[in-house]
Protein backbone atom coordinates (compact mmCIF):
# COMPACT_ATOMS: atom_id res chain seq x y z
CA UNK A 1 0.00 0.00 0.00
CA UNK A 2 1.40 3.24 -0.93
CA UNK A 3 0.01 7.25 0.63
CA UNK A 4 0.78 10.01 -1.50
CA UNK A 5 3.89 11.50 -2.09
CA UNK A 6 5.94 8.13 -1.65
CA UNK A 7 7.83 7.40 -4.10
CA UNK A 8 6.93 4.41 -5.85
CA UNK A 9 9.73 3.97 -8.89
CA UNK A 10 13.08 5.06 -10.24
CA UNK A 11 13.98 5.99 -13.63
CA UNK A 12 13.09 3.86 -16.18
CA UNK A 13 9.90 2.92 -15.47
CA UNK A 14 6.52 4.35 -16.87
CA UNK A 15 4.10 6.59 -14.99
CA UNK A 16 0.93 4.89 -14.80
CA UNK A 17 -2.55 6.29 -13.48
CA UNK A 18 -2.12 7.11 -9.74
CA UNK A 19 1.38 8.27 -9.91
CA UNK A 20 3.47 11.27 -11.39
CA UNK A 21 6.82 11.46 -12.23
CA UNK A 22 9.49 14.55 -10.84
CA UNK A 23 12.86 14.34 -11.61
CA UNK A 24 12.94 10.94 -12.94
CA UNK A 25 11.11 9.77 -10.05
CA UNK A 26 7.70 8.20 -9.59
CA UNK A 27 5.32 9.15 -6.83
CA UNK A 28 2.07 7.96 -5.96
CA UNK A 29 -0.71 10.49 -6.12
CA UNK A 30 -3.45 8.54 -4.51
CA UNK A 31 -4.00 6.31 -1.55
CA UNK A 32 -3.93 2.82 -2.95
CA UNK A 33 -2.00 -0.43 -3.73
CA UNK A 34 1.06 -0.03 -5.81
CA UNK A 35 0.95 -1.96 -9.49
CA UNK A 36 4.08 -2.84 -11.50
CA UNK A 37 3.42 -4.42 -15.13
CA UNK A 38 6.12 -4.48 -17.95
CA UNK A 39 7.56 -0.99 -16.62
CA UNK A 40 4.30 0.60 -16.35
CA UNK A 41 4.25 1.57 -12.51
CA UNK A 42 0.51 2.90 -11.79
CA UNK A 43 -1.89 3.09 -8.03
CA UNK A 44 -4.99 0.97 -7.67
CA UNK A 45 -6.95 3.79 -5.89
CA UNK A 46 -8.89 2.08 -2.42
CA UNK A 47 -10.99 5.16 -2.68
CA UNK A 48 -11.95 7.77 -4.79
CA UNK A 49 -15.05 9.10 -6.93
CA UNK A 50 -16.14 7.88 -10.21
CA UNK A 51 -14.83 9.58 -13.66
CA UNK A 52 -16.31 8.51 -16.62
CA UNK A 53 -14.74 6.88 -19.48
CA UNK A 54 -15.83 6.02 -23.03
CA UNK A 55 -17.70 2.70 -22.91
CA UNK A 56 -18.32 2.37 -19.66
CA UNK A 57 -21.37 0.31 -18.37
CA UNK A 58 -22.72 2.07 -16.06
CA UNK A 59 -26.06 2.56 -14.13
CA UNK A 60 -28.10 5.78 -13.68
CA UNK A 61 -31.17 7.64 -12.58
CA UNK A 62 -32.89 9.96 -14.30
CA UNK A 63 -33.28 13.02 -12.65
CA UNK A 64 -34.67 15.77 -15.58
CA UNK A 65 -36.29 15.38 -19.02
CA UNK A 66 -35.93 17.75 -22.00
CA UNK A 67 -37.85 17.78 -24.72
CA UNK A 68 -35.23 15.44 -26.69
CA UNK A 69 -33.30 14.09 -23.74
CA UNK A 70 -32.59 13.00 -20.06
CA UNK A 71 -30.12 13.83 -17.46
CA UNK A 72 -28.89 10.93 -16.11
CA UNK A 73 -27.11 11.02 -12.60
CA UNK A 74 -24.20 8.52 -12.83
CA UNK A 75 -22.78 9.11 -9.08
CA UNK A 76 -19.87 10.88 -10.96
CA UNK A 77 -19.07 14.89 -10.10
CA UNK A 78 -20.57 15.39 -14.08
CA UNK A 79 -24.21 15.79 -15.21
CA UNK A 80 -24.73 13.42 -18.10
CA UNK A 81 -27.30 13.64 -20.78
CA UNK A 82 -28.97 10.73 -23.28
CA UNK A 83 -30.35 11.83 -25.86
CA UNK A 84 -33.61 10.86 -27.37
CA UNK A 85 -31.93 9.46 -30.46
CA UNK A 86 -29.14 7.31 -28.37
CA UNK A 87 -32.12 5.79 -26.75
CA UNK A 88 -33.14 2.55 -27.91
CA UNK A 89 -37.09 4.24 -28.77
CA UNK A 90 -38.16 5.94 -31.37
CA UNK A 91 -38.75 9.31 -29.53
CA UNK A 92 -41.04 12.19 -30.93
CA UNK A 93 -39.83 15.69 -30.10
CA UNK A 94 -41.29 16.64 -26.67
CA UNK A 95 -42.26 13.08 -25.72
CA UNK A 96 -39.36 11.74 -23.30
CA UNK A 97 -41.39 11.59 -20.63
CA UNK A 98 -43.45 8.50 -22.04
CA UNK A 99 -40.28 6.10 -22.10
CA UNK A 100 -38.19 7.07 -19.22
CA UNK A 101 -39.66 9.43 -15.87
CA UNK A 102 -37.46 11.17 -13.47
CA UNK A 103 -36.65 8.63 -11.03
CA UNK A 104 -36.35 5.73 -13.19
CA UNK A 105 -33.05 3.61 -13.34
CA UNK A 106 -31.41 2.82 -16.70
CA UNK A 107 -28.42 0.48 -17.64
CA UNK A 108 -26.35 2.29 -20.02
CA UNK A 109 -22.84 2.96 -21.68
CA UNK A 110 -20.72 5.90 -21.69
CA UNK A 111 -20.93 7.26 -25.42
CA UNK A 112 -17.99 10.00 -25.21
CA UNK A 113 -16.13 11.92 -22.69
CA UNK A 114 -14.47 15.28 -24.50
CA UNK A 115 -11.21 17.33 -22.74
CA UNK A 116 -13.43 19.52 -20.42
CA UNK A 117 -15.20 15.95 -19.26
CA UNK A 118 -18.47 16.66 -20.93
CA UNK A 119 -20.50 13.40 -20.97
CA UNK A 120 -22.88 11.78 -23.53
CA UNK A 121 -24.65 8.15 -22.91
CA UNK A 122 -25.95 5.76 -24.92
CA UNK A 123 -28.42 3.34 -24.93
CA UNK A 124 -27.65 1.81 -28.08
CA UNK A 125 -25.71 -1.41 -26.91
CA UNK A 126 -27.29 -4.70 -26.45
CA UNK A 127 -27.46 -5.22 -22.38
CA UNK A 128 -28.92 -1.53 -22.25
CA UNK A 129 -32.65 -1.05 -20.80
CA UNK A 130 -34.58 0.20 -17.92
CA UNK A 131 -34.21 -1.51 -15.02
CA UNK A 132 -37.84 -2.16 -13.44
CA UNK A 133 -38.07 -3.17 -10.01
CA UNK A 134 -35.26 -4.74 -7.89
CA UNK A 135 -32.78 -2.20 -5.90
CA UNK A 136 -29.74 -0.28 -6.20
CA UNK A 137 -26.63 -0.51 -4.01
CA UNK A 138 -23.94 1.69 -3.95
CA UNK A 139 -20.33 0.67 -3.38
CA UNK A 140 -16.79 2.68 -3.76
CA UNK A 141 -16.34 2.79 -7.94
CA UNK A 142 -12.99 1.50 -7.20
CA UNK A 143 -13.81 -1.87 -5.70
CA UNK A 144 -15.72 -2.46 -8.96
CA UNK A 145 -13.63 -5.13 -10.33
CA UNK A 146 -13.41 -6.79 -7.35
CA UNK A 147 -17.08 -7.44 -7.43
CA UNK A 148 -17.01 -8.60 -11.21
CA UNK A 149 -13.31 -10.24 -10.58
CA UNK A 150 -11.41 -12.30 -13.00
CA UNK A 151 -13.68 -13.30 -16.17
CA UNK A 152 -16.43 -12.32 -13.37
CA UNK A 153 -16.03 -15.32 -11.21
CA UNK A 154 -17.37 -13.46 -8.02
CA UNK A 155 -20.29 -12.11 -10.34
CA UNK A 156 -21.12 -15.66 -10.93
CA UNK A 157 -20.50 -16.60 -7.60
CA UNK A 158 -23.21 -14.25 -6.14
CA UNK A 159 -25.46 -14.97 -9.29
CA UNK A 160 -25.51 -18.59 -8.28
CA UNK A 161 -25.39 -19.10 -5.05
CA UNK A 162 -28.54 -16.17 -4.59
CA UNK A 163 -30.52 -16.48 -7.72
CA UNK A 164 -30.25 -13.25 -8.39
CA UNK A 165 -30.06 -11.04 -11.52
CA UNK A 166 -27.05 -8.79 -11.17
CA UNK A 167 -25.87 -6.04 -13.04
CA UNK A 168 -22.89 -4.21 -12.01
CA UNK A 169 -21.94 -1.02 -13.34
CA UNK A 170 -18.56 0.57 -13.56
CA UNK A 171 -19.76 3.61 -11.86
CA UNK A 172 -20.69 1.99 -8.52
CA UNK A 173 -24.11 1.01 -8.62
CA UNK A 174 -25.28 -2.15 -8.40
CA UNK A 175 -28.76 -3.36 -9.19
CA UNK A 176 -29.73 -6.76 -8.00
CA UNK A 177 -33.57 -8.42 -8.31
CA UNK A 178 -34.72 -11.91 -6.82
CA UNK A 179 -36.61 -13.18 -4.37
CA UNK A 180 -36.62 -10.48 -1.34
CA UNK A 181 -34.55 -12.32 1.15
CA UNK A 182 -31.98 -13.65 -1.83
CA UNK A 183 -31.83 -10.23 -2.96
CA UNK A 184 -31.01 -8.87 0.98
CA UNK A 185 -28.31 -11.59 0.98
CA UNK A 186 -26.70 -10.85 -2.32
CA UNK A 187 -26.28 -7.21 -1.14
CA UNK A 188 -24.75 -8.18 1.94
CA UNK A 189 -22.14 -10.30 0.17
CA UNK A 190 -21.23 -7.31 -2.55
CA UNK A 191 -21.16 -5.18 0.66
CA UNK A 192 -18.73 -7.12 2.30
CA UNK A 193 -16.66 -7.48 -1.32
CA UNK A 194 -16.53 -3.51 -1.42
CA UNK A 195 -15.53 -3.51 2.12
CA UNK A 196 -12.51 -6.30 2.17
CA UNK A 197 -11.89 -5.64 -1.84
CA UNK A 198 -8.10 -6.21 -0.97
CA UNK A 199 -8.27 -9.47 1.21
CA UNK A 200 -6.98 -12.95 1.00
CA UNK A 201 -9.23 -15.92 0.24
CA UNK A 202 -12.31 -13.50 -0.61
CA UNK A 203 -14.06 -15.51 -2.45
CA UNK A 204 -14.21 -18.02 0.30
CA UNK A 205 -15.34 -15.25 2.68
CA UNK A 206 -17.90 -14.59 0.68
CA UNK A 207 -19.55 -18.04 -0.49
CA UNK A 208 -19.33 -18.23 3.33
CA UNK A 209 -21.74 -15.43 4.28
CA UNK A 210 -24.14 -16.18 1.72
CA UNK A 211 -24.12 -19.83 2.56
CA UNK A 212 -24.72 -19.40 6.15
CA UNK A 213 -27.31 -16.25 5.53
CA UNK A 214 -29.06 -18.79 3.26
CA UNK A 215 -29.68 -21.18 6.15
CA UNK A 216 -30.15 -18.87 8.20
CA UNK A 217 -33.18 -17.37 6.40
CA UNK A 218 -34.28 -20.97 5.74
CA UNK A 219 -37.79 -22.00 6.68
CA UNK A 220 -41.52 -21.13 5.32
CA UNK A 221 -40.80 -19.12 2.59
CA UNK A 222 -43.85 -16.26 2.09
CA UNK A 223 -45.73 -17.30 -0.38
CA UNK B 1 -5.61 57.13 37.62
CA UNK B 2 -5.18 55.66 34.35
CA UNK B 3 -2.18 53.32 33.67
CA UNK B 4 -0.17 53.06 31.19
CA UNK B 5 -0.95 49.45 30.30
CA UNK B 6 1.64 49.17 27.73
CA UNK B 7 4.56 49.30 30.24
CA UNK B 8 2.87 47.15 32.68
CA UNK B 9 5.82 44.56 33.38
CA UNK B 10 4.42 41.22 32.71
CA UNK B 11 3.67 39.00 35.38
CA UNK B 12 3.59 35.55 33.89
CA UNK B 13 6.75 33.49 33.65
CA UNK B 14 6.50 31.11 30.84
CA UNK B 15 9.82 29.64 31.10
CA UNK B 16 10.96 27.83 33.75
CA UNK B 17 14.39 28.51 35.62
CA UNK B 18 15.09 25.31 33.96
CA UNK B 19 14.12 25.81 30.61
CA UNK B 20 11.44 23.76 30.30
CA UNK B 21 7.71 25.65 29.67
CA UNK B 22 4.53 26.00 31.03
CA UNK B 23 3.62 22.13 30.57
CA UNK B 24 6.79 20.65 31.06
CA UNK B 25 8.03 20.45 27.57
CA UNK B 26 11.62 21.21 26.25
CA UNK B 27 11.66 23.93 23.48
CA UNK B 28 11.92 21.75 20.77
CA UNK B 29 8.93 19.42 22.03
CA UNK B 30 5.82 18.80 20.14
CA UNK B 31 2.02 18.39 21.91
CA UNK B 32 0.93 15.13 22.06
CA UNK B 33 -0.43 14.01 18.93
CA UNK B 34 -3.21 12.05 17.68
CA UNK B 35 -4.59 10.97 13.93
CA UNK B 36 -7.46 9.01 12.75
CA UNK B 37 -8.52 8.67 9.62
CA UNK B 38 -11.75 7.56 8.08
CA UNK B 39 -13.90 8.66 11.15
CA UNK B 40 -17.11 9.98 8.99
CA UNK B 41 -18.79 7.34 7.25
CA UNK B 42 -21.10 10.10 5.00
CA UNK B 43 -18.01 11.85 3.76
CA UNK B 44 -16.06 10.93 0.95
CA UNK B 45 -12.57 11.31 3.35
CA UNK B 46 -12.43 12.43 7.05
CA UNK B 47 -9.90 12.22 9.62
CA UNK B 48 -9.86 13.56 13.46
CA UNK B 49 -6.94 14.71 15.08
CA UNK B 50 -6.26 15.56 18.99
CA UNK B 51 -3.26 18.18 19.32
CA UNK B 52 -2.55 19.10 22.76
CA UNK B 53 -6.07 20.31 24.41
CA UNK B 54 -7.11 20.83 20.31
CA UNK B 55 -9.60 18.69 19.22
CA UNK B 56 -10.57 18.94 15.29
CA UNK B 57 -12.49 17.10 13.03
CA UNK B 58 -11.95 17.27 9.15
CA UNK B 59 -14.18 15.81 6.26
CA UNK B 60 -13.71 16.32 2.37
CA UNK B 61 -16.46 15.56 -0.43
CA UNK B 62 -15.51 15.35 -4.06
CA UNK B 63 -14.22 16.12 -6.44
CA UNK B 64 -17.97 16.71 -6.93
CA UNK B 65 -20.41 19.14 -9.39
CA UNK B 66 -18.82 22.63 -8.45
CA UNK B 67 -22.02 25.28 -7.47
CA UNK B 68 -22.81 28.05 -8.29
CA UNK B 69 -22.15 26.85 -11.84
CA UNK B 70 -20.49 30.46 -12.39
CA UNK B 71 -17.38 29.14 -9.95
CA UNK B 72 -16.52 26.61 -11.95
CA UNK B 73 -13.37 26.69 -13.73
CA UNK B 74 -13.43 24.87 -17.54
CA UNK B 75 -9.99 24.01 -16.68
CA UNK B 76 -9.68 22.59 -13.55
CA UNK B 77 -10.93 21.96 -10.12
CA UNK B 78 -11.64 24.83 -7.35
CA UNK B 79 -10.04 23.56 -4.00
CA UNK B 80 -12.45 25.28 -1.53
CA UNK B 81 -12.18 24.99 2.22
CA UNK B 82 -14.30 26.16 4.80
CA UNK B 83 -12.89 26.15 8.89
CA UNK B 84 -15.48 27.15 11.14
CA UNK B 85 -14.93 26.52 15.49
CA UNK B 86 -18.00 25.33 17.23
CA UNK B 87 -19.47 27.82 19.75
CA UNK B 88 -18.19 25.53 22.45
CA UNK B 89 -14.54 25.14 21.67
CA UNK B 90 -13.45 28.05 23.45
CA UNK B 91 -14.12 29.47 26.90
CA UNK B 92 -15.94 32.42 25.97
CA UNK B 93 -18.47 31.43 23.61
CA UNK B 94 -17.61 31.72 20.55
CA UNK B 95 -20.59 33.15 18.32
CA UNK B 96 -21.42 31.15 15.76
CA UNK B 97 -21.10 31.68 11.95
CA UNK B 98 -17.84 32.93 9.71
CA UNK B 99 -16.18 36.04 11.01
CA UNK B 100 -13.03 37.85 9.62
CA UNK B 101 -10.25 35.26 11.47
CA UNK B 102 -12.00 32.41 10.32
CA UNK B 103 -12.68 33.42 6.67
CA UNK B 104 -8.80 34.62 6.48
CA UNK B 105 -7.71 31.14 7.64
CA UNK B 106 -10.33 29.16 5.04
CA UNK B 107 -8.41 31.26 2.20
CA UNK B 108 -5.56 30.34 3.44
CA UNK B 109 -6.08 26.87 4.11
CA UNK B 110 -7.47 25.96 0.85
CA UNK B 111 -5.24 27.72 -1.15
CA UNK B 112 -1.88 25.40 0.59
CA UNK B 113 -4.08 22.19 -0.93
CA UNK B 114 -4.88 23.92 -3.67
CA UNK B 115 -0.97 24.14 -4.64
CA UNK B 116 -1.29 19.93 -4.27
CA UNK B 117 -3.93 18.52 -5.39
CA UNK B 118 -3.88 17.52 -8.76
CA UNK B 119 -6.35 19.83 -10.39
CA UNK B 120 -6.30 19.40 -13.93
CA UNK B 121 -7.66 15.93 -13.56
CA UNK B 122 -11.26 17.15 -12.44
CA UNK B 123 -12.11 20.18 -14.78
CA UNK B 124 -15.28 21.97 -13.72
CA UNK B 125 -15.89 20.21 -10.40
CA UNK B 126 -15.22 21.28 -6.48
CA UNK B 127 -13.26 19.69 -3.64
CA UNK B 128 -14.69 20.85 -0.43
CA UNK B 129 -13.10 20.67 3.15
CA UNK B 130 -14.83 20.82 5.91
CA UNK B 131 -12.63 21.97 8.96
CA UNK B 132 -14.89 21.79 12.12
CA UNK B 133 -12.86 23.09 15.72
CA UNK B 134 -14.18 21.23 18.15
CA UNK B 135 -11.97 22.60 21.05
CA UNK B 136 -9.23 25.14 20.72
CA UNK B 137 -6.27 25.33 22.35
CA UNK B 138 -3.58 27.47 19.96
CA UNK B 139 -2.32 25.95 16.78
CA UNK B 140 -6.22 24.94 15.16
CA UNK B 141 -5.07 26.08 11.72
CA UNK B 142 -2.39 23.41 12.02
CA UNK B 143 -4.38 20.68 13.56
CA UNK B 144 -6.91 21.51 11.01
CA UNK B 145 -4.42 21.51 8.09
CA UNK B 146 -2.49 18.16 9.02
CA UNK B 147 -6.18 16.55 9.87
CA UNK B 148 -7.72 17.80 6.35
CA UNK B 149 -4.73 16.86 4.50
CA UNK B 150 -5.68 12.87 5.75
CA UNK B 151 -8.80 13.27 5.22
CA UNK B 152 -8.29 14.36 1.38
CA UNK B 153 -6.28 11.23 1.03
CA UNK B 154 -8.94 8.76 2.90
CA UNK B 155 -11.09 10.72 0.08
CA UNK B 156 -8.86 9.39 -2.76
CA UNK B 157 -7.88 12.58 -4.15
CA UNK B 158 -5.22 12.94 -6.05
CA UNK B 159 -2.06 15.16 -4.64
CA UNK B 160 1.41 15.23 -4.71
CA UNK B 161 1.95 14.78 -1.25
CA UNK B 162 0.60 15.21 2.06
CA UNK B 163 0.41 18.49 3.21
CA UNK B 164 1.91 18.48 7.11
CA UNK B 165 1.74 22.15 9.10
CA UNK B 166 2.78 23.53 12.50
CA UNK B 167 3.33 26.06 14.86
CA UNK B 168 6.85 27.79 15.86
CA UNK B 169 6.84 30.69 18.35
CA UNK B 170 8.38 33.12 20.39
CA UNK B 171 7.92 33.18 24.09
CA UNK B 172 9.73 35.01 27.12
CA UNK B 173 12.07 35.25 24.25
CA UNK B 174 13.08 32.04 23.56
CA UNK B 175 12.39 30.57 19.84
CA UNK B 176 9.49 27.41 20.79
CA UNK B 177 7.76 24.73 18.91
CA UNK B 178 4.00 24.20 18.83
CA UNK B 179 2.50 27.11 21.36
CA UNK B 180 0.06 25.91 23.38
CA UNK B 181 -2.58 28.57 24.41
CA UNK B 182 -1.11 29.89 27.43
CA UNK B 183 2.17 30.63 25.61
CA UNK B 184 0.26 32.06 22.43
CA UNK B 185 -2.05 34.59 24.54
CA UNK B 186 0.92 35.94 26.43
CA UNK B 187 4.08 35.19 24.44
CA UNK B 188 5.66 37.55 21.83
CA UNK B 189 5.09 36.08 18.44
CA UNK B 190 3.66 32.96 16.76
CA UNK B 191 4.57 31.82 13.65
CA UNK B 192 2.12 28.91 11.79
CA UNK B 193 3.71 26.96 8.37
CA UNK B 194 2.55 24.13 6.63
CA UNK B 195 4.72 22.14 4.48
CA UNK B 196 5.15 19.66 1.49
CA UNK B 197 7.52 17.26 3.43
CA UNK B 198 8.51 15.55 0.36
CA UNK B 199 10.03 18.92 -1.56
CA UNK B 200 10.04 21.23 1.53
CA UNK B 201 8.24 23.37 -0.24
CA UNK B 202 6.12 26.20 2.39
CA UNK B 203 2.76 25.97 1.09
CA UNK B 204 1.61 28.38 3.82
CA UNK B 205 3.25 31.04 6.55
CA UNK B 206 1.79 33.79 8.48
CA UNK B 207 3.43 35.63 11.56
CA UNK B 208 1.84 37.07 14.47
CA UNK B 209 3.95 39.51 16.63
CA UNK B 210 7.51 40.12 15.72
CA UNK B 211 10.24 37.70 15.17
CA UNK B 212 14.32 38.64 13.62
CA UNK B 213 15.66 37.09 10.57
CA UNK B 214 17.81 35.07 13.20
CA UNK B 215 14.81 33.88 15.58
CA UNK B 216 12.47 32.88 12.55
CA UNK B 217 14.82 30.91 10.58
CA UNK B 218 15.18 28.80 14.03
CA UNK B 219 11.50 28.85 13.65
CA UNK B 220 11.37 27.77 10.67
CA UNK B 221 13.75 24.55 11.36
CA UNK B 222 11.59 23.52 14.41
CA UNK B 223 8.68 23.75 12.22
CA UNK B 224 10.50 21.45 9.34
CA UNK B 225 11.44 19.25 11.78
CA UNK B 226 8.08 18.66 13.63
CA UNK B 227 6.56 18.39 10.01
CA UNK B 228 8.65 15.05 9.25
CA UNK B 229 7.15 13.70 13.05
CA UNK B 230 3.66 15.39 12.02
CA UNK B 231 4.17 13.25 8.30
CA UNK B 232 4.94 9.57 9.85
CA UNK B 233 2.10 10.16 12.05
CA UNK B 234 -0.71 10.87 9.05
CA UNK B 235 0.73 8.50 7.22
CA UNK B 236 -0.03 6.18 10.32
CA UNK B 237 -3.36 6.85 10.50
CA UNK B 238 -3.72 6.21 6.80
CA UNK B 239 -2.16 2.65 7.13
CA UNK B 240 -4.25 1.70 10.15
CA UNK B 241 -7.29 3.07 8.21
CA UNK B 242 -7.29 0.16 5.70
CA UNK B 243 -5.55 -2.15 7.58
CA UNK B 244 -8.33 -3.36 9.18
CA UNK B 245 -9.60 -7.01 9.76
CA UNK B 246 -12.41 -8.98 8.38
CA UNK B 247 -14.05 -8.41 12.28
CA UNK B 248 -13.53 -5.13 12.32
CA UNK B 249 -15.84 -4.69 8.94
CA UNK B 250 -18.14 -7.09 10.26
CA UNK B 251 -18.74 -5.96 13.54
CA UNK B 252 -18.64 -2.49 12.04
CA UNK B 253 -21.92 -0.14 11.21
CA UNK B 254 -24.01 -0.80 14.85
CA UNK B 255 -25.99 2.38 14.94
CA UNK B 256 -24.42 4.18 17.96
CA UNK B 257 -24.42 2.88 21.21
CA UNK B 258 -25.63 4.13 24.30
CA UNK B 259 -23.33 6.53 25.63
CA UNK B 260 -20.61 5.16 28.12
CA UNK B 261 -20.76 5.99 31.61
CA UNK B 262 -17.29 6.24 31.99
CA UNK B 263 -15.58 9.51 30.89
CA UNK B 264 -14.70 10.37 27.05
CA UNK B 265 -10.61 11.16 27.59
CA UNK B 266 -10.82 7.57 29.62
CA UNK B 267 -12.14 6.15 26.23
CA UNK B 268 -10.32 7.93 24.45
CA UNK B 269 -7.28 6.96 25.67
CA UNK B 270 -7.56 3.65 25.26
CA UNK B 271 -6.64 3.38 22.21
CA UNK B 272 -9.00 0.67 20.73
CA UNK B 273 -8.58 -2.27 23.44
CA UNK B 274 -10.60 -4.96 22.55
CA UNK B 275 -13.90 -4.83 24.35
CA UNK B 276 -16.95 -6.91 23.64
CA UNK B 277 -19.07 -5.28 21.00
CA UNK B 278 -22.90 -5.57 22.36
CA UNK B 279 -24.83 -7.84 20.00
CA UNK B 280 -25.57 -6.56 16.43
CA UNK B 281 -29.04 -5.03 15.89
CA UNK B 282 -30.14 -6.48 12.48
CA UNK B 283 -28.40 -4.40 9.59
CA UNK B 284 -30.30 -2.11 7.48
CA UNK B 285 -29.39 -2.53 4.36
CA UNK B 286 -31.98 -0.73 2.51
CA UNK B 287 -32.73 2.58 3.92
CA UNK B 288 -29.01 3.67 4.94
CA UNK B 289 -27.59 4.44 1.29
CA UNK B 290 -30.09 3.61 -1.37
CA UNK B 291 -30.28 5.22 -4.83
Amino acid sequence: MVIPGEAVGGPGLKPGPGTYSEGGQLFAAQLGIRNERDGLVSVIPLNGRYIPLRGDAVIGEVTDLGPSHWLVDINSPYPAPLHATESPWRVEFGDTARYLKVGDVIMCHVLSVDEIKRVQLTMQEREAQRLNGGMVIEISPTKVPRVIAKQGSMLTLVRDLTHCQIYVGQNGRIWLDGDDRDTAIAAQAIRLIGERAQAFGLTEAVRELIESARRETRGPRPS
Amino acid sequence: MMEDIEHIEKEMKLINADGSRLDGRKPDELRPVRIEAGVLRRADGSAYIEWGGNKVLAAVYGPREAHPRHLQDPARALVQCRYNMAPFSVSDRKRPGPDRRSVEISKVISEAFSSVVFKEQFPRTSVDIFIEVLQADAGTRCAGLTAASVALADAGVPMRDLVTSCASGKIDGVVCLDLNKEEDNFGDADCPMAIVPRTGEIVLLQMDGHLTFDEFQKAMVLSIGAATRLYELQRDALRRRYSVTLEDILKESPPARAPPARELDQELDRDREVEPEPPLPPEDDFGAEGI
